[in-house]
């Protein structure tokens, strides 16, 4: 269409500002994209509680890279002054504190609201038929995001952060054959030191960055090419007025944008108490450790990850070395993440929603959910913490044993879901949403 | 009176070994505590003194499992800060530094610039500069086997209570280069600076007479010995003097830690006032428009 062909735009209660639209409109798709994505994207009416975090999520991205790049307006990635300039930031630059607390606690608010985004898509079948390819660039965005946040860890350069990043470039040493050389390439230096620092910076201000961004259109534009599953797990599209609006479908502007106004508000009276009462959060969030700068000759003597890669670490220190190599344990931890690409095709069940599944799916997924909480618990914490056995079962301890039975779960839950999902007894659904 | 600490494992191991959920609890409810309305007055007043509600890191039984004395601290007793601060500047900061704190900092705690040059400062130094040390790192290695770390944010890395005890935990151990050890960091390179006002404590082993653990709060023992620390050669500071001395330089060096901590809460406050009052609104906002939604 040319573009003087294109209706002028009206409405907006001033002429000048009728006008201005109208001269962009005539020459960017601005009305069209804001009803494709906002006033005329029909969003299934009874969405719950578990829908807010896909925004929420978006929420906290905003956060994290406004105050990163004021963070990055003070901080210095240098060996020598990295630890300092953090603190710095924290005493001298004038709402610095503020700025470097929520950047903190929005690196583990991310991964909360990330993980009950995926619980959510796992409750209501959101990663079946036609939604395959948006669950896989929302996999793809869970790697960046802890891609994003291994970078980041190293950056304030204290104790867990150095020897944290130790543990985790070592576990690409343990790869056959090339382990070495490549650990070596992606440290850039024999052991963690400037070189390391400086491009795992350039990771975490750029590279990622865009990677995440890039990946988070792509997750919505293929949301609003096949539109949003709900609570009920059945298409709204199917039943349609006169004007191919679907009868169970609000414009997501304004309805959905002022139900996760409410949403947002909830979410930051929780994040404003955490990064104004207890942004630590009691060693969580901020390692108690991690206020001792790096020191390459001292090895702490409990080094834990923080809480969101801890079920991971736990698979990893779960599984037993084979011919002295800790390989098979980084395999495992490996699989453990890329298993989930898998899931729209090892999802056999006749209906999608958790509401109209049978007993097999609601237990495994409870128990995944419980294995997971359990795993990610015993990574936070030494394998001595529950003690040992005791002769009886060969001095082993109790954390490693029930680390390696969630484990074998955890990957149960996957091998076998085609199998329970397939057989379990599941209800009719409706044929319109319900609340 | 002067508190005896247990010697490290000998006691029950659980007493102290506090799992992390718990600690991860305690902090989150000196959150929720701060919110809960529980009257416009309990908010007027949080906004008054903010920093009694302190959230303390947890101290990490870090060093093969020491029980911690709790350290009695309160960020917004001027006075201890005020207190804490002459001890750190006469006794610690001679080898220790903390170059991430700035001198003028300190009229926060409610001095003016002259009194910090004429009370704290012994070496010339504008009031505008960090509190550095003269000693050289390489020095200090080879007189203390470690060079004595930057106490800028030590209490955030070990927790109030463990300065608190370590601070209190020097006894003569005439095996170490130094003649001292400590209860809380075994055969640590640290001499006790403060001897002259905590006095001289030895380590003494009883052989326990009957089976059990001979009476008074810190001895305690296996089967064969108690181990006590009596004070040879009392300071010129009572036992109870000392611990209030400790408990302020503590105060101080936590209050160090962040300095921000303080307005950190009163501004915590403003702001969740802000979100709880805008709540009704978003909500009756979204009704408004959801009424038609059925």
């Amino acid at each position: 269409m040319a573009a003087a062909e294109k209706p002028p735009v009206t409405g907006t209660g001033s002429v000048a500002l009728d006008g201005l639209l109208t001269w962009v409109d005539q020459r960017f798709p601005l009305i069209s994209t804001w009803k494709a994505h906002l006033a005329e994207y029909y969003a299934p009416k009874n969405f719950n509680f578990w829908y807010y975090f896909g925004s929420l999520a978006m929420l906290v991205l905003a956060i994290q890279i406004v105050t990163g790049i004021f963070l990055t307006m003070n901080y210095k990635p240098d060996a020598n002054l990295a630890f300092a300039s953090v603190e710095y930031i924290m005493r001298e630059v004038p709402g610095g504190w503020i700025i470097r607390y929520m950047h903190s606690t929005g690196a583990s608010a991310f991964f909360i609201c990330i993980y009950l985004h995926m619980f959510r898509a796992m409750l209501y079948g959101s990663y079946r038929n036609p939604r395959e390819l948006m669950w896989i660039f929302g996999v793809v965005i869970y790697l960046c995001l802890m891609g994003e946040a291994f970078f980041g860890y190293l950056l304030p350069w204290g104790q867990m952060s150095y020897w944290g990043a130790q543990v985790i470039i070592n576990l690409f040493s343990a790869i056959p054959f090339i382990g070495p050389d490549l650990s070596l390439w992606i440290r850039g230096d024999y052991v963690i030191a400037d070189a390391t620092l400086n491009r795992f910076f350039a990771m975490h201000v750029i590279a990622i960055p865009l990677l995440l961004l890039g990946l988070v259109m792509a997750h919505l534009l293929a949301l609003h090419e096949v539109g949003s599953n709900n609570p009920d797990g059945i298409e709204i599209k199917k039943h349609k007025d006169a004007n191919g609006v679907p009868l169970d479908g609000i414009p997501f502007h304004p309805y959905y944008t002022v139900k996760d106004i409410l949403g947002v508000v909830v979410f930051m009276i929780v994040f404003v108490v955490i990064v104004f009462f207890a942004p630590e959060m009691g060693g969580y969030f901020l390692e108690y450790n991690n206020f001792v700068p790096a020191d390459p000759l001292q090895t702490p003597a409990h080094i834990a990850p923080v809480w969101y890669f801890t079920p991971y670490y736990s698979i990893l220190r779960a599984v037993p070395p084979l011919f002295n190599s800790q390989f098979p344990g980084v395999v495992a931890m490996g699989v453990s993440v890329m298993v989930l690409f898998l899931l729209p095709w090892l999802d056999r069940g006749a209906v999608k929603s958790i509401r109209y599944r049978g007993m097999h799916f609601k237990v495994a997924l409870y128990v995944f959910v419980v294995v997971f909480l359990i795993l990610g618990y015993l990574g936070t914490e030494p394998i001595t913490v529950w003690g040992q056995f005791g002769a009886w079962l060969d001095n082993a301890d109790r954390a490693t044993v029930a680390a390696r039975v969630c484990t074998v779960i955890y990957f149960l839950f996957f091998i076998l879901m085609p199998w329970y999902t397939k057989v379990d007894k599941t209800k009719p659904e409706p044929e319109r949403v319900t609340h | 009176m002067n508190k005896l600490i247990d010697l490290a494992g000998k006691r029950g191991f659980a007493s102290f070994n506090i799992p992390r959920i718990g600690k991860l609890l305690r902090s989150c409810c000196h959150g929720v505590l701060t919110l809960l309305p529980l009257g416009p007055a309990a908010l007027i007043g949080s906004l008054v003194s903010p920093a009694v509600m302190l959230v303390s890191p947890a101290a990490m039984a870090s060093e093969g499992g020491v029980r911690l004395d709790t350290a009695p601290i309160n960020q917004t007793d001027v006075v201890s800060l005020q207190s804490g601060a002459r001890t750190f500047a006469n006794y610690c900061l001679n080898c220790h530094s903390a170059s991430l704190m700035r001198w003028n900092r300190l009229m926060e705690l409610g001095l003016n610039e002259a009194q910090i040059k004429d009370n704290l400062m012994f070496s010339g130094d504008k009031v505008g500069e960090l509190m550095n040390v003269a000693m050289n790192r390489k020095d200090a290695q080879k007189w203390f086997g470690a060079a004595p770390p930057d106490l800028s944010v030590i209490a955030r890395a070990r927790g109030a209570d463990w300065l608190y005890s370590y601070m209190r935990g020097f006894y003569r151990d005439p095996a170490r280069p130094t003649g001292w050890n400590n209860t809380v960091f075994e055969d640590v390179g640290m001499p006790n600076p403060l001897w002259q006002l905590q006095g001289e404590r030895v380590r003494v082993e009883h052989a326990a007479k009957s089976g059990g653990a001979k009476g008074g709060e810190g001895g305690h023992g296996d089967a064969t010995k108690t181990v006590k620390y009596e004070m040879a050669r009392p300071g010129s500071l009572t036992p109870a003097q000392y611990d209030e001395t400790v408990r302020d330089l503590v105060n101080f060096l936590v209050y160090v830690g962040e300095p921000a901590a303080t307005s950190r809460k009163q501004i915590g406050i403003v702001v969740l006032l802000f979100l709880l009052a805008m709540w009704p609104l978003v909500y009756l906002l979204k009704r408004e428009y959801w009424k038609d939604v059925h």
